[in-house]
């Protein structure tokens, strides 16, 4: 079998048989455990300045944040945004639990279709699992209520994040999927920006085959 | 597969610097990069320390690397993937055949990956009537062109704005002919438009790995366009192609790569996409393939392993090594010859395709050491370069002429005393004779140096003779 033979060349070649059981349970308790390696200190920070930290990076990746004190103000945002960007009001939305639980009706021009994104869909509207204050980034697991179509195919992608799911950096994100889903999701992207390219004479253009727009609209639920 | 004109490189080299499109994207992409990355590091205040952690998490898998594709390969299967463990770029190509047949596939989008030109993957499937689509879109026009990539993660580092003009106007036939291409924008979007649709009809995606995660059996990719991310998502079947070196234990030591990553390669601080792919969809996903399989690929990088090479094997194909190389920035990616440029391509081509095709890469460099110290995972590329060149030596490859040569610069080298006397006398002959000028527009046995450029003449002494004066001026002082 040739995964035999590639395992015995390798061992051949760092010129030994198998590793001896102490090796193998030492090398599985490091995985179990997986140690933080540095983590750099500009994300050390109290939260409030975590949030600021993550907004600025945000913006400074070209995308774009606005900040609502509720759920209840997230229509009049994602409305607002629209129009200012002069955008369709039909939205692709991810059919999870807190997104279905704001009060859409009181903007009843946004017209909401709960699933996955098609090739149509202009407009969708995500839910993160967590952001990174570290590089403003999204943390998006797969799951039945997270569809990873909407993160691709639509122009323009919203993403709801709640201040209070803001980590400083990439490993606490991950310790909060560990313990909340306890196993790997199919998929997990994390997304710092909307699409782009620089392989037209290594200029930047933004929207290659991605959304060409990132809007994250932020809930302040964390305590102050 | 491709095949290498490696063995031309020095015709390619004088090909590629009479190139006047070649040298207009040279000229202006090189600088952009460095700079790029200098930002990046200059902003995070532990990019050094970094740099060991990165090293140390590769030697630490290298070390151990049975032990970790079992365990990842273990993980994949729980994960509901499949792992297809291929010794050879036969076998691989083999194994990507099969797949798409037996999912009956047309047409297969690919992300960008270096492992499927080094197979040579697109070749093998279109003479099985399978249409290979690259969607990164330097890949694309590179496809489009019949073109290799000149660069690891720029494959269109080579071509300027009238390039991607001509060749859309030859291929997007079904496009108005008047169409006016305005600015870069224009391109994009025409590009975005095609391959969308190409996204949607494909059968197979295939990806590249930037790594292999053990502890979760995860592959992990990383783009900016989301190209990527469409062809592993959209399609009923997803292909993972990646060589057994990706390996990483755990998301943790992934992170810490990535850290590294994005900042030596493209100066960004973290790319858009970063992506972590687990087996197959699960019960209630509304998307994602319902196969996912990993086709390991071996490669000649096992034969590495305890060599002199092995550290060639912590590469995390970032190309700072060739965004910093003043031969890559002066000749470009092609004149290489095959699949890896720059100084990172001068250590591994040889060890994948044999000293006898690729031996003038590892002499294709000035030393200056600058890749070395830009490697997200230090490693030393000038002292493997130098391996190359001494077993070149060795098997008598090295050309009669420069082997001579090095014989009598052997000879005085090893003559301390008559090494000093004989450069004293050339140092101040040659500083006599170009007094007048300063310089020679000609000179006996350098018409290699005086062909294109001026000789600086000595200032009549040597740099041995002019060091001991100022430490004996320094002692009296």
């Amino acid at each position: 079998m040739t995964k035999d033979i590639i395992l015995a060349a390798i061992r051949r070649n760092l010129r030994r048989g198998p590793l001896p059981a102490d090796q193998v349970a030492m090398l599985r308790g490091r995985m179990s455990q997986h140690p933080r390696q540095l983590i750099p200190a500009r994300s050390r920070l109290p939260h409030p300045e975590q949030v600021a930290l993550f907004v600025a990076n945000v913006e400074k990746e070209f995308a774009s944040v606005a900040r609502v004190p509720d759920l209840d103000a997230v229509p009049e945002a994602v409305s607002g945004y629209l129009a200012a960007q002069n955008l369709p009001t039909d939205i692709v939305m991810a059919p999870h639990r807190e997104l279905q639980a704001i009060p859409w009706s009181t903007r009843p021009l946004l017209r909401l279709r709960e699933g996955r994104a098609e090739a149509s869909d202009m407009v969708s509207l995500q839910h993160a699992f967590a952001g990174i204050a570290e590089t403003g980034t999204l943390m998006l697991p797969s799951a039945p209520q997270r569809p990873t179509t909407l993160n691709l195919l639509a122009d323009t992608e919203i993403v709801l994040l709640r201040s209070s799911r803001l980590v400083g950096a990439y490993e606490e994100a991950w310790d909060l999927l560990r313990s909340e889903l306890g196993e790997m999701p199919r998929n997990v992207m994390l997304i710092t920006g909307p699409s782009r390219s620089a392989d037209i004479e290594q200029t930047l253009e933004l929207g290659a085959h991605g959304p060409r727009r990132l809007h994250v609209v932020l809930v302040d639920d964390a305590p102050a | 597969m491709h095949v290498a004109t490696s063995p031309a490189f020095k015709e390619n080299a004088h090909r590629a610097i009479q190139d006047a499109g070649l040298q207009k994207a040279l000229a202006r992409s090189g600088p952009s990069f460095i700079a790029r990355r200098r930002d990046a590091v200059a902003a995070l205040p532990e990019f050094e320390e970094l740099r060991d952690i990165a090293r140390d998490i590769k030697n630490h898998t290298l070390a151990n690397l049975d032990f970790y594709l079992e365990e990842w390969e273990a993980n994949v299967i729980k994960a509901g993937g499949k792992v297809h463990w291929c010794a050879t770029a036969e076998e691989a190509r083999d194994a990507v055949l099969a797949i798409c047949r037996a999912a009956n596939a047309r047409t297969v989008t690919k992300g960008k990956s270096m492992i499927s030109e080094e197979l040579g993957i697109n070749d093998h499937l279109e003479r099985h009537d399978i249409t290979p689509v690259e969607t990164d879109l330097g890949e694309y026009i590179i496809q489009l062109r019949h073109e290799l990539p000149s660069h690891i993660i720029a494959p269109a580092f080579h071509l300027n704005k009238e390039d991607w003009e001509e060749s859309f106007r030859k291929s997007h036939t079904d496009l108005p002919a008047d169409r006016v291409f305005r600015e870069r924008r224009d391109i994009l979007t025409e590009a975005r438009a095609k391959l969308r649709e190409r996204f949607l009809a494909a059968d197979v995606g295939i990806t590249g790995a930037n790594f292999l995660i053990a502890e979760t059996g995860s592959s992990v990719i990383v783009t900016n366009e989301g190209n990527g991310d469409l062809t592993q998502t959209l399609p009923r079947v997803h292909i993972v192609l990646a060589s057994i070196e990706k390996m990483v234990p755990t998301i943790e030591d992934c992170t810490s790569l990535l850290r590294v990553l994005a900042r030596s390669a493209t100066g960004q601080d973290f790319s858009v996409y970063t992506t972590f792919s687990t087996g197959a969809r699960r019960p209630g996903d509304l998307d994602g393939p319902d196969e996912c399989h990993v086709v390991l690929v071996d490669n000649g990088r096992s034969a590495m392993l305890g060599t002199d090479f092995q550290e060639m094997l912590r590469c995390i194909r970032c190309a700072a090594c060739m965004n910093h190389c003043p031969v890559y920035g002066a000749v470009g990616g092609h004149a290489y010859g095959w699949v890896y440029p720059g100084p990172m391509g001068s250590v591994l081509t040889p060890s994948l395709i044999g000293v006898q095709q690729a031996g003038h890469l590892p002499n294709a460099s000035t030393f200056c050491g600058k890749c070395e110290s830009v490697c997200p995972v230090k490693i030393p590329l000038p002292k493997l370069m130098r391996h190359w060149r001494e077993r070149e030596f060795e098997r008598h490859l090295t050309p009669a002429f420069v082997r001579t040569n090095l014989a009598l610069w052997g000879f005085f080298a090893r003559r301390p005393a008559l090494y000093r006397l004989a450069t004293r006398a050339a140092a101040w002959t040659l500083g006599r004779l170009g007094r007048r000028h300063g310089r020679f527009h000609r000179l006996p046995f350098a018409s290699g140096w005086t062909g294109e450029r001026d000789f600086p003449a000595p200032e009549g002494d040597t740099f041995f003779a002019r060091y001991a004066r100022e430490q004996r001026a320094g002692r009296m002082r």
